[in-house]
């Protein structure tokens, strides 16, 4: 030990010469870091309310609650969150997690209160100075936990499904649906927007854990034609997904169509294999072997009425069979999910006709309830010149044919005119029977178009050409084929339905020489069976009912379907006939007391 | 007299010194204990803590001195014990990640390497190579934030409180630096399994230099008024002497067994992430005691310093940070088990992870260096010496509570 060593430490005694290294106000002069994680912020409009932030918060930090001005809504839950920030540990899970990219964290962190209960508050709606702020963490698409990209379905090359009307789509193997059904995020935002509540997250997991039979039972539990449905479903819940916020909605169709790929010939057995029915000794008759009508049959048979379906065509299956074209839905997969509710023991009468072979009144008198689900079948005609030149079809006729079995002769060149999932169908028919160029008419733009994104999509691929803003103003014969006098339209204020109205241009007339035309604009009911009863009809020619309970002005009659809304998708249908079934057995068993 | 059983207490019979040749684990020492009398009058018993000068967090010794002179000494935990690691079963992977980095205060880091490293091994999950060298980065620059905190604890022990807050306000200007970078002050929650979260902000490189030179200049200043202080080192030198032989059996690491001349250091014996790409030296010592023990941990931190220089200067300058990993909400790891190690500031870290195919761990162990330090070791060493100098062995030990209760 040295002198050295007992002078040295009073080189301390320099330091209090230094500049303090504290700041005398760091409250004013200190801002977090440009990235700093401090209170949260939410962007409430962007912000759907699906709870993953809630979900993945280990501290359970987060409830969803409801708030003023998110209104739940399809695609929104109206809950928001709101945080504890006694329990927050500022890790940004939420953050990291957030499907629409809403939530976010403000590098504010100073903010004190001497009131405990505003640390919980509802980032976004609860006034704070830091809500929209720039600064602070935000998550890059690098950063999101979730997984943006679709496993695209295998599908048929669009050069080989020209030529046929197999179907296209092969259904995912096992690898893809796992894959698939990991992203989802099970936050069930999709089952409100199903029309018939799909508990859509549970069979996804089913799947995820490879439950299928248990897969299986969910669907049915909401939807006796889930084959079918996994086909051609127009998948309100695909379009409501969290996940399509910020990349592609959950192949919720498709991780469908894998668990009845997969279960199809086990399927009575898992749905029905040990449940004995306890017969109630009440009657229903159902008009209208469609997807309506079935699912009521479906589900007022297992509790234990006996059902009787009328089916004015040769078969079953309503606009599943006549409109959908084979290449979309098969026949034989349409015919044995048919077989699955006849097996439990619905009567199917095929080929008779309500207001012919037997009377509607008689059906009345035989049975305790009447369900009329005779959908929307009428094709409708355009009011112009030259409708009933040879080579015009009707959209639903033509499909009917082709259903069938006719492949008629369109010639080369077809014009199809609508924009509907019907006019898709009628242009890709087109294509598989040979015509060589498939042009598609619509007198709006395709952002309006009501059939979905998807068809479009695959009818381009498949050479289908589309021609927004024209509607035909006349039709004539010509020697070879048909000349269409057409007009140019442009958009003007909204309509009813809230899509803007097409208004002639004045002068912009051509014409198209083209082999056949086929109409594709909308369908109606044909009503006419009940006329002469006291059952209420509405102008449009549909069946006027309490919306909440499907029955008509007559007690026991029930309507729902197509011909209770007007043309509509299969699914809302098949909602429909799950909710009459429900209603017609609360009927009948008050009516018993 | 005879002694009454509650009055009575145990030690080993033989003197500190004749200790080492005997040393076995079939024969450890410390099973050989005789009773002290505490009716006798020679000895008093006082609790030390759960406060002490220099440590984070909270332990008690209960010690028995006759004098000034330790006799005996048991260590008590308890105070700090949240549960993490039996918490982690009841998360899912991800949800884990801000768990434990709150395993230790002082050094998070390490802990949240650790664990996003045995998700990868189990899952099988590859970080791009930018996230390597940004983990490393952030690993050593934690390095030098908890062991200058730990100089200025083991001066604040013995009485330099100076050096303690220049080491806490020059840790700051870290913690500023890890602000920037992490987005978090003291836990950071940066290192998650795939990857850390964001890259280097814009002119960070200098910044960090400035904060680098600002601790150059600290550890010259400790240098002269600690480590060339006539009381520090008549206090330090030859005192708390850990002998050579003790470092195996009770499972010493870090500076505390590199000052006993056993040159243990994780990123050279087993490099993980980019350490066999640096150029630095094991720093081994041999003298044992408290001073040298802080002594290696300056010339550490000096290492460390220019181990972040290098990590700045040779990192990729482009390139991703993270992988996606599966839906983290339904992320299940394959089953296995794994062990996974690193050098902290106090020395070994490891976790041992074990995962049973689910959504969860099945259990995740740490490892960590306080607890064989803190715990057995100090008990032993505390014997022989003088109550004033107890507080400076512990931090000498690099206690750290937190970490020893997960």
């Amino acid at each position: 030990m040295s002198l050295k060593d007992v002078i040295s430490p009073f080189y301390a005694w320099k330091k209090t010469l230094d500049k303090p290294y504290t700041i005398k106000n760091p409250i004013a002069e200190r801002e977090g870091a440009e990235r700093y994680r401090g209170f949260h912020t939410n962007d409430v409009e962007k912000c759907i309310g699906c709870g993953t932030c809630e979900e993945i918060c280990q501290n359970e930090a987060i409830d969803m609650v409801p708030v003023q001005g998110a209104d739940p809504q399809r695609g929104d839950s109206g809950l928001r969150p709101k945080i504890d920030y006694g329990r927050c540990c500022w890790c940004a899970l939420c953050v990291d997690v957030c499907p629409t990219g809403s939530l976010g964290m403000s590098n504010e962190y100073k903010w004190v209160t001497p009131d405990a209960e505003e640390y919980r508050f509802i980032p976004g709606v609860d006034i704070k100075p830091w809500n929209g702020a720039e600064k602070g963490y935000k998550r890059s698409d690098e950063a999101w936990l979730l997984r943006p990209g679709l496993k695209n379905m295998p599908v048929v090359e669009p050069e080989e499904r020209r030529q046929t009307f197999d179907e296209m789509a092969l259904g995912y193997n096992d690898n893809l649906a796992l894959l698939e059904a990991n992203r989802c995020l099970e936050c069930g935002i999709c089952v409100e927007a199903c029309p018939t509540h799909m508990d859509i997250p549970q069979y996804i997991k089913a799947i995820r854990e490879n439950r299928l039979e248990d897969g299986l039972q969910i669907l049915y539990d909401t939807n006796p034609f889930s084959e079918s449905c996994g086909r051609i479903c127009t998948a309100h819940c695909q379009d409501a997904c969290a996940m399509a916020h910020n990349g592609d909605a959950i192949g919720i169709r498709w991780l469908k169509r894998y668990i009845t790929d997969n279960t199809w010939q086990r399927r009575d057995d898992i749905l029905h294999g040990d449940n004995r029915i306890t017969e109630r000794g009440k009657s229903v008759a159902i008009i209208g072997g469609g997807p309506s009508g079935l699912s009521a049959a479906y589900y007022l048979r297992q509790q234990g009425y006996t059902v009787t379906v009328y089916e004015k065509h040769d078969k079953a299956g309503g606009m599943l069979r006549y409109g959908i074209p084979e290449y979309r839905l098969p026949k034989a997969v349409l015919d044995r999910e048919i077989e699955t509710i006849t097996r439990i023991g619905v009567q199917l009468k095929t080929g008779v006709a309500i207001g012919g072979d037997i009377s509607f009144e008689q059906l009345r008198r035989e049975n305790d309830a009447v369900y009329i689900a005779v959908g929307a079948q009428k094709g409708t005609a355009m009011p112009i010149e030259g409708m009933e030149t040879p080579g015009v079809y009707i959209g639903v006729d033509f499909l009917d044919r082709i259903a069938a079995g006719e492949r008629p002769d369109i010639g080369s060149r077809v014009l199809v005119v609508g924009g509907g999932n019907t006019a898709m169908d009628v242009c890709r028919s087109s294509v598989r029977l040979g015509a060589a160029e498939v042009s598609v008419l619509y007198r709006r733009t395709e952002k309006e178009m009501p059939a979905n994104a998807e068809e479009i999509e695959e009818a381009r691929e498949e050479g289908v050409r589309f021609d927004f803003l024209v509607s035909p103003v006349r039709i004539s014969r010509l020697e070879t084929g048909l000349r269409v006098e057409c007009r140019r339209m442009k958009l003007g204020e909204p309509d009813a339905s809230g899509r803007r109205r097409p208004v002639p241009l004045e002068g912009s007339e051509f014409t198209l020489d083209v082999d056949s035309c086929i109409m594709a604009i909308g369908q109606k009911v044909d009503s006419s069976m009940a006329h002469g009863t006291d059952v209420h009809i509405t102008r449009w020619g549909t069946f006027e009912v309490n919306a909440e309970t499907l029955q008509t002005n007559v007690p026991g009659i029930f309507a729902g379907g197509d011909c209770e809304s007007g043309p509509d998708d299969a699914i809302k249908a098949i909602a429909d006939g799950k909710k009459a079934a429900w209603f017609i057995a609360k009927y009948l068993q008050a009516e018993h007391n | 007299m005879e002694s009454g059983a509650s009055s009575a207490i145990t030690v080993p019979t033989e003197a500190h010194s004749d200790r080492t040749d005997r040393l076995s684990p079939w024969n450890p020492f410390w099973a050989r204990e005789t009773e002290l009398d505490l009716d006798s009058g020679r000895y008093v018993k006082i609790w030390q803590g759960p406060q002490h000068p220099g440590v984070t967090g909270n332990m008690a010794l209960e010690v028995t001195l006759e004098g000034d002179v330790v006799r005996d000494c048991k260590t008590h935990i308890g105070y700090l014990h949240r549960g993490f690691e039996k918490l982690m079963e009841r998360r899912k992977w991800i949800q884990c990640f801000p768990i434990v980095c709150r395993i230790c205060v002082p050094e998070p880091d390490t802990n949240e390497y650790l664990f996003a490293a045995g998700v990868e091994e189990l899952s099988g999950v590859e970080i791009p190579v930018k996230a390597a060298w940004l983990r490393a980065l952030v690993l050593e620059m934690i390095r030098v934030a908890s062991m200058t905190m730990g100089l200025g604890g083991q001066a604040g022990a013995y009485g330099l409180g100076i050096v303690g807050q220049w080491a806490v306000v020059h840790r700051d200007y870290m913690l500023d630096l890890f602000e920037e970078l992490t987005g978090g002050r003291v836990y950071h929650m940066y290192i998650l399994p795939g990857g850390v979260r964001q890259d280097l902000p814009e002119g960070f490189t200098g910044r960090m230099e400035k904060v680098l030179r600002m601790f150059e200049n600290l550890i010259a200043d400790i240098e002269k008024v600690m480590f060339d202080n006539a009381v520090f080192k008549a206090r330090t030198k030859g005192s708390g002497v850990l002998p050579r032989e003790w470092v195996e059996p009770f499972g010493v690491t870090g500076t505390t067994a590199r000052a006993a001349g056993v040159p243990l250091d994780v990123r050279k014996d087993n490099p993980y992430l980019i350490y066999d790409q640096l150029d630095f030296e094991k720093i081994v010592g041999g003298e044992s005691d408290i001073y040298e023990r802080a002594f290696l941990r300056k010339e550490e931190i000096l290492m460390s310093i220019r181990l972040i220089r290098q990590i700045l200067k040779r990192m990729p300058g482009e390139g991703p940070v993270r992988r996606k990993l599966p839906n983290v909400l339904h992320w299940q790891v394959q089953a296995g088990e794994t062990y996974v190690r690193a050098e902290s500031g106090r020395g070994e870290m490891g976790y041992y992870m074990v995962s049973d195919g689910g959504e969860y761990p099945r259990r995740v162990h740490v490892r960590g260096a306080s607890y064989t330090h803190a715990m057995a070791l100090l008990e032993q060493m505390a014997r022989g010496q003088s109550i004033a100098d107890i507080a400076g062995l512990m931090v000498s030990l690099q206690t750290c509570p937190p970490e020893i209760e997960r």
